[in-house]
């Protein structure tokens, strides 16, 4: 099967890998930036910066912690602001790891091998960011384990009908799979870095960590079969714990909120923001490590179309809420309309049209699909788009709701920055260690990719 | 000095640190200090000389800093401070333990069940006028102010300032001691230092004294003034007030030679017109029974009253007009005139323009058609000419003994009091005052400006100022001596209501912080300083009722809380003359710009400054709270490009005074309203520094109208805390909410059944509807927006029921207010003369409650009687329940608002109402406690709630005290329940009924009952934004 698509590859296509790679040079190229590569200066800067962010983001929760929630600027009607709009985000951003490790594994797209790895550590900490929010938004954190459907002795159960509780679920769900899914898939890597490890305390802790792997066709055979039912599990959650997530809004009344399309928009809108995460972080990690060789052109233009597509849907999915909100004659959902396109937030709504839906059309354009500091940019775009999409969504509808007497209007505190901007810092700085101490790009699946791995059928 | 030897009460004040005694130098002080009148009770010999180092003692027994109160102390400090204080100065009234051997009582006292509340009846007064109370008290500690219900000024009803004044009692800033000169004194000596003063005056007859009062309707205090006055025969006493009722008994000599009281029927007036009267809102004499008669007359299956209102300033009364016609504050003169002149009497004015002739036109026809069951009205701000048009006009009407009446004033010394303060400034100045006694108020901070009252404290020129109060205030500031005054809730007394019927005000527990009342205080400077409150009331009343059932009498009118047969009678007066015509105020230019001053329809005069509840309550037209602002009107604001918010600067006569900007529909053109109370610097911790002194622009000439202000804008900003988002049913996009649904009376008559669009048919549910049938009670309410005249006592009621928090103005600006029941108020119409509406909101308690599906920890409830309950304790506080609401009457504590430490507080809170804490959402609940209270003694006597026998045993608080009768609760499950008759009323219709969210509490829309002849005063034009 790969030699037919290797056949139909049409001259124009760039490959894959570039040519000229051994099995000894790849595993060499990728161990290296582990094991034998020092840590340079721009490590340690960019690794501080985001350490201090991390740091920043927890006086913030601290301070939430002492203080309550009245430090944000949520208040009566906009209930959720900064936390759940940021919850969205982060979970969104998650899925294009998933994605690409299971949907893409299922469908046998190989090139998805030299980008899953770091994919999918990019979906833990997303996932991990994103897990905050709930917990510290809610009025008494240290209560926030009620959620969870433990055996209390006053038997006492969350109350199921709650798409909070659904989320619940979904999102621990997905963690427990993402991270199984991850750390599965690095088996075979971290014995590899045990056995090219030189000194013996990072032998004894890849020794660890690789479980015993001794590469034998019996492990072979069972760690495919693992990963692919893995790979299994984790494909219906791509679609499912977003779409749970849009439940949120969607099973309430909220005009803005109440809407059938929002499941799927959801996850498209997830995978869309995704990809443009895994971009952002692709493109400079290649640059900096000199694995343009192993992420190539190649990549970049698939990520590229795979924006494309789903920015599309996400496209129709406001086309027909807006539609709706006309045809369906409801004077709410009508308002909710008229107020997103020229009420008090219409410049983020405006700005999230131009970030999520035209801005992106440029990549239509080859030339720009191809250049890696275009993809940059307009990931950066989809990102800022796509966490508007979320403001828009969380507070615009909250705002101006079913009783006039009751509008608001609702402003991020510092604290809501600081909490934000925090998550990001963790989230970097998660990236930096990850790239440090382990593989970044999975060596035996890239190996898989020579020439040398096509095994001829006798 | 004997008998005060005896009485005089310990102090529990010993010297901590004690220098050596020299025994021949102290000999030698004592006997000296013997001779010029020294203490005549000591505690030890060092006090008995006088020796400083004893006052420092005393002074330092207290804690570092509590004697030495500054003002830069941060609120924290303010609160360590308070609470150290507290503890020593406070709580001492109330539950310190005696010396004497106690016995705990084996057999409870008669009547005390722990657990129970008892209620007492007793009053308080605004201006004078008593509110008559029942007060809800909980083993001694008073939570709660209801009306009572059987007498003729309440009826049940109470206004916000009767709700709000627990916490005023409550409240830590009130003043705890005695003080002179910034020092804590004690009662003891403050007695000694006036004894000198008044004997010297003794030998003058008293020529140097000056006793200034607010209005008093107290009998017994005025009877205890007379006696002095007797004593000091040329002493003076003074009125004054900056709420005062001048123009109203100018206009009353002007009319009939002598001030009377006017009194109303507005149940029997077919018609009323108005003359810039807020007589539907608190601080209007009689508002509470007012606003009842006034709304039965609202049912529009009944008999319907039309209301017409002339007015300035946009107000409740003016929102409730079926006909408004804004015009100036200065040009009502000149309409009174016209009217007077339709009516036959001799007057002339002639109007400028065709609106307003049409609209006399319309008012004239009207009034002519209901002579004799009509009502002509004048605000007390107006002059006293068109009071005295009033009069004639009533009079020609045949109103007069129908629907008017005139009796005594309730006032003991009905003088003007603006001439009052005048001539007592006029003595100052010329040095004739030696003692100057301020027996409450707060002269120095709102006597008129161009008297300049301060200054004159604060100089030489007189050299004993003395001032009793409430608070350690502007004045007391510049008194050498404060006596710090026993709050109505904590004292005896007396007061008349505004139709001269007479309550005994009960203390409802001892003075927390012994306060002397203004009886105990007169009755000290009269020579009597141990009489008390009790026996001072008690004795003038047994003087006014000697016999020997007095103390049947005395128990009967404490139990009723009042004295029976103590209303004014009807009074005859004749007009002075047959052809009055009172000066008509010189017209002024329409294009100078005038200045309103009013009084705040939250903080009053500024005596209610530091009563958080009254500054977080939204004042009624505007919603704004926690500020004052410069009230113009959307036209002027287009031309002088002014916008909310923008800070300008009014300049009178060389006077200035800066203050944001507040646009208000329905505000006349070139005039610009302010309201006084704000800009207080030393009110307390909650009400210094809010807003801006109006005062400052108020003279003896001009105390409420003023022409000729500048405007100016400086190009500042300045943030304004309004609870309400949007003031209009019509959304931005040109779309319409039926929110408030209204009609006019003829509508209604040809389609009764006009609000009931959007109902979705019953039963259209996927929920598994629940058996509500099977149950005993299913709970439900109706508000009926006719009634309703939005006066705010709702919120109030609700927030001293069920211990709602107070958040601060910066909280409230965040849109975190905690109001379970909020009055929102729409407008509707042309900009300049739209047509308010206002609806009360309470939570809806909804079958299908959006709110109850969407908690993941279920603490949001359905009961099995249709109540959406909250479960605090199980709350963590997702606030996805608030979001879910369509109505937004959930309430989330986004900080920590409850003060869980001032003693005082924990005192007032409801014991059955639990106290929220931080990050729990909270909401109405029917007041589920008093259901469940009421559930319990039925089921006891095997007999259901609010049985025939029982009506009205069960009312929730906002209910129990509205004036206007407007919500009524009860069991929807039985269809003879006052409740489901309602609900069978074809104007009852469901909020957002759209949505099917079954709400059940629901509305009776609004009809309104314009003059079907009268030229169309709306042109329903939507607001421009």
């Amino acid at each position: 099967m790969e030699e037919q698509y290797k056949m139909t590859e049409d001259a124009q296509r760039s490959p894959v890998i570039e040519p000229g790679y051994t099995f000894g040079t790849v595993t060499e190229k990728i161990s290296a930036i582990v094991l034998t590569r020092p840590a340079s200066n721009g490590w340690f800067l960019g690794f501080g910066i985001a350490f201090m962010l991390t740091m920043m983001m927890l006086y913030a929760i601290g301070y939430l912690f002492l203080k309550g929630i009245g430090i944000w600027g949520a208040n009566i009607p906009i209930g959720w602001g900064f936390a759940i709009v940021n919850f969205v985000w982060w979970i969104g951003i998650g899925h294009a790891g998933t994605l690409i490790s299971a949907i893409l594994l299922l469908l046998r797209q190989s090139w998805r091998n030299s980008i899953n790895r770091f994919a999918e550590a990019m979906t833990l900490f997303a996932v991990a960011a994103a897990g905050i929010f709930p917990l510290i938004h809610v009025g008494r954190p240290w209560l926030a384990y009620w959620l969870f459907p433990y055996p209390s002795t006053m038997g006492v159960w969350p109350q199921f009908r709650s798409p909070l509780m659904w989320d619940v679920f979904a999102v621990s769900t997905y963690a427990t799979i993402s991270l199984l899914f991850w750390f599965i898939g690095l088996i075979p890597d971290m014995a590899t870095l045990r056995d090219r490890a030189a000194h013996p305390v990072t032998r004894i802790i890849y020794g660890m960590l690789s479980m015993g792997w001794r590469g034998s066709a019996r492990h072979w055979h069972r760690y495919e079969t693992a990963y692919l039912l893995l790979a299994g599990l984790a494909t219906p959650l791509v679609l499912s714990v977003h779409t749970v997530v849009s439940f949120d809004f969607a099973i309430a009344i909220v005009p803005g909120w109440h809407t059938t399309i929002f499941p799927p928009y959801f996850v498209a809108g997830a995978i869309y923001s995704g990809f443009a995460m895994v971009l952002m972080l692709a493109i400079p990690i290649r640059k900096i490590y000199g694995l343009e060789d192993f992420i190539t052109e190649r990549h970049l233009q698939n990520s590229a179309k795979v924006m494309l597509a789903t920015g599309l849907i996400v496209a129709y999915g406001y086309g027909i809420e807006a539609f709706m909100g006309w045809y369906s004659g409801d004077r709410y959902d009508a308002f909710t309309l008229w107020n997103r396109l020229h009420g008090p937030y219409a410049v983020p709504y405006w700005s999230l049209l131009s970030c999520n839906i035209f801005i992106p059309q440029v990549l239509w354009i080859r030339k720009l699909r191809t250049s890696p500091v275009a993809l940059f940019l307009i990931s950066g775009v989809i990102l800022v788009g796509m966490w508007l999409e979320r403001f828009i969504i969380v507070v615009v509808s909250l705002h101006r709701d079913f009783l006039n007497s009751s509008w608001g209007m609702y402003y991020p505190t510092r604290w809501d920055w600081m909490t934000f901007i925090g998550t990001i810092g963790m989230f970097l700085a998660a990236m930096f260690l990850f790239l440090r101490i382990l593989p970044a790009i999975s060596i035996f699946e890239m190996r898989t990719l020579l020439p040398e791995a096509e095994v001829k059928a006798e | 000095m004997e008998d005060q030897l005896k009485t005089g009460k310990r102090e529990d004040v010993c010297p901590s640190k004690k220098s050596k005694l020299d025994l021949d130098s102290l000999r030698a002080q004592i006997e000296e200090a013997n001779e010029k009148a020294g203490p005549e009770y000591w505690r030890s010999l060092e006090e008995l000389a006088g020796s400083p180092a004893f006052h420092e003692a005393l002074h330092r027994e207290f804690p570092k800093g509590a004697s030495e109160w500054v003002d830069s102390v941060s609120r924290r400090g303010f609160l360590k401070v308070m609470g150290a204080s507290m503890a020593l100065a406070g709580m001492s009234g109330c539950v310190r333990l005696p010396l004497e051997p106690i016995v705990p009582y084996v057999r409870q006292p008669e009547d005390v069940i722990p657990g129970r509340p008892m209620f007492y009846a007793t009053a308080m007064t605004l201006g004078g006028y008593a509110s008559p109370l029942l007060v809800e008290s909980h083993l001694g500690r008073p939570t709660k102010i209801e009306g009572n219900d059987r007498h003729p000024a309440s009826l049940g009803g109470t206004d916000i300032f009767a709700q709000a004044s627990i916490l005023g009692m409550y409240d830590p800033d009130r003043s705890q001691s005695v003080m002179s000169m910034g020092d804590q004194r004690s009662w003891q000596s403050f007695l000694t230092a006036i004894r000198g003063p008044l004997s010297a005056q003794k030998a003058l007859q008293g020529a140097g004294i000056r006793i200034l009062t607010p209005t008093i309707s107290s009998p017994a205090l005025a009877d205890q003034l007379r006696n002095f006055l007797k004593m000091y025969p040329q002493a003076k006493w003074h009125v004054y007030e900056p709420v005062n009722r001048d123009n109203v008994l100018e206009g009353a000599k002007l009319a009939f030679g002598q001030p009377v009281e006017t009194r109303y029927d507005f149940e029997k007036a077919d018609v009323s017109v108005s003359l810039d009267a807020d007589f539907l809102y608190a601080g209007f004499p009689g508002n509470v029974r007012y606003i009842r008669d006034f709304a039965k007359r609202r049912n529009p299956d009944g008999n319907m009253n039309r209301l017409y209102v002339v007015e300035s300033t946009p107000t409740t009364t003016g929102a409730k007009a079926d006909h408004r016609l804004p015009m100036r504050a200065s040009d009502i003169d000149n309409f009174a005139h016209a009217l007077a002149a339709g009516c036959g009497i001799g007057t002339h004015a002639s109007l400028p323009d065709e609106q307003q002739l049409n609209y006399l036109v319309g008012v004239m026809q009207d009034l002519r058609v209901h002579s004799g069951s009509s009502v002509v009205i004048a605000g007390g701000h107006q002059s006293p000419g068109v009071h005295a048009l009033a009069h004639a006009i009533n009079a020609k009407l045949g109103n007069v003994g129908k629907t008017v009446f005139y009796t005594d004033t309730i006032d003991t010394n009905p003088v003007n009091q603006t001439d009052s303060i005048k001539d007592l400034v006029a003595d100052m100045n010329a040095g004739k005052v030696d003692v100057l006694v301020i027996l409450g108020g707060n002269p120095a901070y709102d006597a008129p400006a161009d008297l300049r009252f301060a200054e004159l404290l604060n100089g030489n020129k007189v050299p004993l100022r003395v001032h009793l109060g409430l608070y350690q205030n502007e004045t007391a500031e510049l008194c050498q001596w404060h006596i710090n005054q026993a709050h109505e809730l904590e004292a005896w007394g007396d007061a008349r209501a505004y139709d001269g019927t007479v309550s005994i005000v009960q203390p409802l527990i001892a003075p927390l912080y012994n306060g002397k009342s203004a009886v105990e205080f007169v009755a000290l400077l009269s020579g009597q300083a141990d009489a008390t409150g009790y026996d001072l009331t008690r004795a003038y009343w047994q003087k006014q009722h000697a016999g020997p059932d007095f103390e049947q009498f005395w128990r009967k009118s404490l139990h009723d809380g009042w004295i029976e047969g103590t209303a004014f009678g009807a009074k005859q007066v004749a007009a002075k003359s047959d052809n009055l015509n009172p000066p008509l105020a010189a017209s002024t230019n329409s294009n100078s710009i005038e200045l309103n001053i009013r009084r705040d329809p939250t903080i009053y005069d500024g005596q209610f400054s530091n009563n958080g509840w009254l500054q977080e309550l939204p004042k009624p037209m505007t919603k704004l709270t926690w500020d004052n602002a410069v009230l113009i009107g959307p036209k002027m604001a287009e031309r002088l490009q002014i916008k909310v918010e923008d800070v300008v600067e009014l300049e009178l006569n060389g006077k200035k005074v800066t203050g944001p900007v507040w646009i208000q529909a329905g505000h006349p053109d070139n005039s610009v309203t302010v309201t006084l109370g704000y800009g207080r610097t030393r009110a307390g911790r909650v009400g210094t520094a809010q807003g801006f002194d109006a005062y400052a622009l108020r003279t003896s000439s001009a105390p409420w109208i003023a022409t000729g202000l500048q405007i100016r804008k400086t190009g500042d900003t300045y943030k304004l805390a309004s609870t309400q988002g949007y003031q209009s049913m019509d959304t931005p996009d040109g779309g319409h909410r039926p929110l408030v649904r209204e009609t006019t009376l003829e509508e209604y008559r040809k389609e009764p059944n006009f609000a009931k669009e959007d109902e979705p048919a019953p039963g259209l549910t996927l929920y598994q509807p629940y058996p509500y049938k099977d149950e005993a009670y299913a709970w439900g309410m109706t508000i009926d927006l006719n009634s309703c005249v939005g006066c705010n006592n709702c919120m109030l009621a609700c927030q001293s029921e069920n211990n709602i928090a107070v958040v601060g103005k910066e909280q409230a600006a965040l849109g975190r207010h905690m109001h379970w029941i909020r009055v929102d108020a729409y407008y509707q119409g042309d900009r300049d003369n739209p047509k308010a509406f206002f609806q009360p909101v309470p939570c809806m308690q909804c079958e299908d409650a959006p709110c109850e599906v969407v908690c993941p920890v279920g603490a949001t409830n359905h009961t099995s009687e249709g109540l959406n309950d909250m479960v605090y304790n199980r709350c963590v506080g997702t606030r996805y329940c608030s979001n879910n609401c369509p109505y937004k009457v959930r309430r989330f504590n986004f900080l920590l608002f409850q003060d869980w430490e001032t003693p005082q507080y924990k005192m007032m809170r409801n014991p059955d109402v639990s106290v929220r804490s931080r990050g729990v959402m909270e909401k109405c609940t029917y007041c589920v406690q008093r259901i469940n209270e009421r559930r319990i003694d039925a089921e006891r006597e095997d007999r259901k709630i609010n049985d025939s026998n029982h009506e009205n045993e069960l009312q929730t608080a906002c209910q129990q005290s509205c004036p206007a009768g407007a919500i009524v609760f009860g069991n929807i499950n039985d269809p003879n329940s006052r409740v489901s008759k309602l609900k069978a009323q074809s104007r009852n219709y469901s909020l957002l009924g759209e949505l099917n969210t079954r709400p059940r509490t629901t509305y009776l829309a609004e009809v309104s009952n314009p003059n079907p002849e009268f030229p169309a005063t709306f042109a329903w034009k939507p607001i421009v934004e």
